[in-house]
């Protein structure tokens, strides 16, 4: 995803007949109209919902905010996404390099087909992947009776939530790096084979540095994507409150509860956090560049 | 987003290392694969076709599961058109134009994808909730809910895939060639010939690509829709949120058989946008 990549290019005047032809007599008035279009229909589809949602948070004001979030089965569910997070995001980083790297360096029959499976996480159904690992781990799943003899329970517990954030987040990294690799000249591996670095060193200080801000990308994109995630855990998690409950599944249910201030402010904590993570990796990468 | 860059098969030689490290690097990465991805997508699809085709038909079939279809189906569908208009129209703005706050508008644009769909849903619900000010006046004004409805659903889509269309549109129309318009002028087209012969042609494809994923998004989409339809069925139920119920009532066969089919379309759409995007690649770069 690029975000805003874009838009760092195309702040000088593009001298475009079209444009010319816009800011003679009768085409005039088109331009603005179209801008004024696209403006409006942005304010009206993104920011108004937003502005919304801080106003029904602050309802009440501060005081109520805080007095509706500080209880500590919030705590738990705030602390379970984020640690979940933080997992997923350590196990993307390490198995999601290592993909991205098969993808681009290896040739294997079916890579094709593998490749265009990885994308399939960001079109199937948070609630399915949630069922899929009920149907695999759950009580008459196909795996439960590894997961006995293991001793270890993973549906409607942590472990299950953690797989299905990590089926949900799975494309992200691979995305953010395949580009990055392929892209790299291995003539720079080469270059320090050739001095006798071991393939460990070359890895670790030729192509690590090249892939760092593909990757620092991923995971933000991965880390937002996983505050985030809903459906999949609810549906192995079972949102049991103050054990299996995530900050999503606490607004959810407190939604249901008529809870609102509480449901509100969760919401904007959650998004806001969610915001500043991407916000800021966008502005760190920017500022590099 | 890179969804499905497509790996070029370039004859570029390998980088040096070890057979069995490249072995053992290669089983690595795709065991974690079969493992998180491969496995229980083939899990859905053994226990929903494990009866035999006619029970996974009439599971399809049933009313309420066929509601659901087709609500997910049309709603989508008319997110996809919206969305495409006004996403194609969005990018050639920001691309063509200069105008106080064009940066803070482009930032704008990617907002939905950092915030949690829920949270999209609790947002809608404060503006358009039947207590609420806007709600409850479009109701008595209009006889119009957006909530519990169809057009939630659509206006929940919209937000959270707008910037598909226009972070796919926008790169290419940067890339255009200037010269092809200026030659156009030149010839005495008017500003909309040059739009629609020179400037949409080469658009098509990221056009397409951009709703193909937007539509493939919104099939699946959950978290935003259960806030803002809730769970009525043959009114404001969707597939996702029927495979949810069927899930919590241990209707194992409906919920797979449902699955099954968002799978599906949604492996078809992906597929079909790889295809349409290889296609584009081998085009503008012949071998």
């Amino acid at each position: 995803m690029s975000i805003t990549s874009s838009s760092r290019t195309t702040l000088t005047k593009v001298q475009s007949p079209l444009l010319a032809w816009l800011d003679n007599n009768k085409g005039k008035w088109t331009g603005w109209i179209l801008i004024t279009l696209v403006v409006l229909y942005i304010a009206f589809l993104i920011l108004t919902p937003i502005i919304a949602l801080t106003f029904g948070a602050f309802e009440n004001g501060f005081g109520a905010i805080l007095s509706s979030l500080n209880k500590p089965e919030i705590f738990v569910a705030f602390w379970n996404t984020l640690w979940i997070s933080l997992l997923v995001v350590i196990i993307h980083t390490i198995f999601g390099t290592l993909v991205a790297w098969v993808f681009v360096r290896h040739r294997f029959p079916g890579r094709d087909l593998i490749n265009g499976l990885v994308d399939m996480p960001f079109a199937v159904s948070p609630v399915v992947a949630g069922y899929m690992l009920l149907l695999l781990f759950g009580r008459n799943g196909l795996l439960a009776p590894v997961i006995e003899a293991l001793g270890i329970q993973v549906a409607f517990a942590l472990p299950g939530m953690v797989l299905a954030t990590m089926f949900v987040t799975m494309p992200f990294m691979i995305r953010e790096l395949i580009p990055v690799l392929e892209a790299f000249d291995t003539r720079q591996e080469k270059a320090a084979a050739t001095l006798g670095a071991n393939s460990w060193q070359t890895f670790w200080r030729v192509t690590f540095p090249a892939l760092r801000w593909g990757m620092i990308y991923g995971i933000t994109l991965t880390f937002a994507r996983a505050l985030g995630e809903f459906g999949a855990v609810l549906v192995i998690g079972g949102g049991v409150q103050g054990r299996t409950e995530t900050a999503t599944l606490f607004i959810y249910r407190a939604l249901d509860e008529r809870q609102y201030i509480g449901a509100y402010s969760a919401a904007l904590a959650l998004g806001l956090f969610s915001l500043i993570l991407v916000l800021g990796s966008d502005w760190l990468r920017r500022r590099k560049h | 987003m890179n969804l499905q860059t497509t790996i070029t098969p370039t004859s570029k030689e390998q980088s040096p290392s070890l057979p069995w490290g490249r072995w053992a690097i290669r089983s690595v990465a795709l065991s974690y694969l079969a493992f998180v991805l491969i496995i229980p997508l083939l899990v859905i699809l053994q226990d929903g076709l494990r009866e035999g085709l006619a029970e996974f038909w009439r599971q399809i079939t049933l009313p309420a599961a066929w509601d659901a279809l087709k609500l997910t189906l049309w709603t989508s569908t008319v997110m996809t058109v919206i969305n495409t208009i006004m996403g194609t129209l969005t990018a050639f703005v920001l691309v063509r134009f200069d105008f106080p706050g064009k940066t803070i508008l482009n930032g704008i644009i990617d907002l939905p994808l950092a915030i949690p769909t829920l949270v999209t849903g609790v947002m809608l619900v404060i503006l358009f909730g039947p207590q609420e000010a806007l709600g409850s006046w479009l109701k008595e004004q209009f006889d119009f809910s957006v909530m519990f409805a169809p057009p939630g659903i659509i206006l929940a889509l919209l937000f959270l895939t707008f910037p598909f269309v226009v972070r796919s549109v926008q790169p290419v129309l940067m890339e255009l060639d200037l010269s092809q318009e200026r030659a156009a002028a030149t010839l005495g087209a008017s500003g909309w010939t040059i739009f629609h012969r020179i400037i949409l042609p080469p658009l098509t494809l990221p056009v397409i690509t951009g709703a193909l994923l937007s539509f493939a998004r919104a099939i699946g989409e959950f978290g935003s829709i259960v806030i803002v339809a809730g769970n009525i069925p043959f009114r404001s139920q969707t597939a996702a949120v029927y495979v949810f119920g069927e899930v919590e009532s241990e209707n194992r066969l409906g919920a797979s058989a449902v699955s099954i089919v968002m799978v599906a379309i949604a492996f078809g759409l992906l597929m079909f946008a790889d295809y349409l995007r290889k296609r584009s690649k081998t085009k503008k770069e012949p071998v």
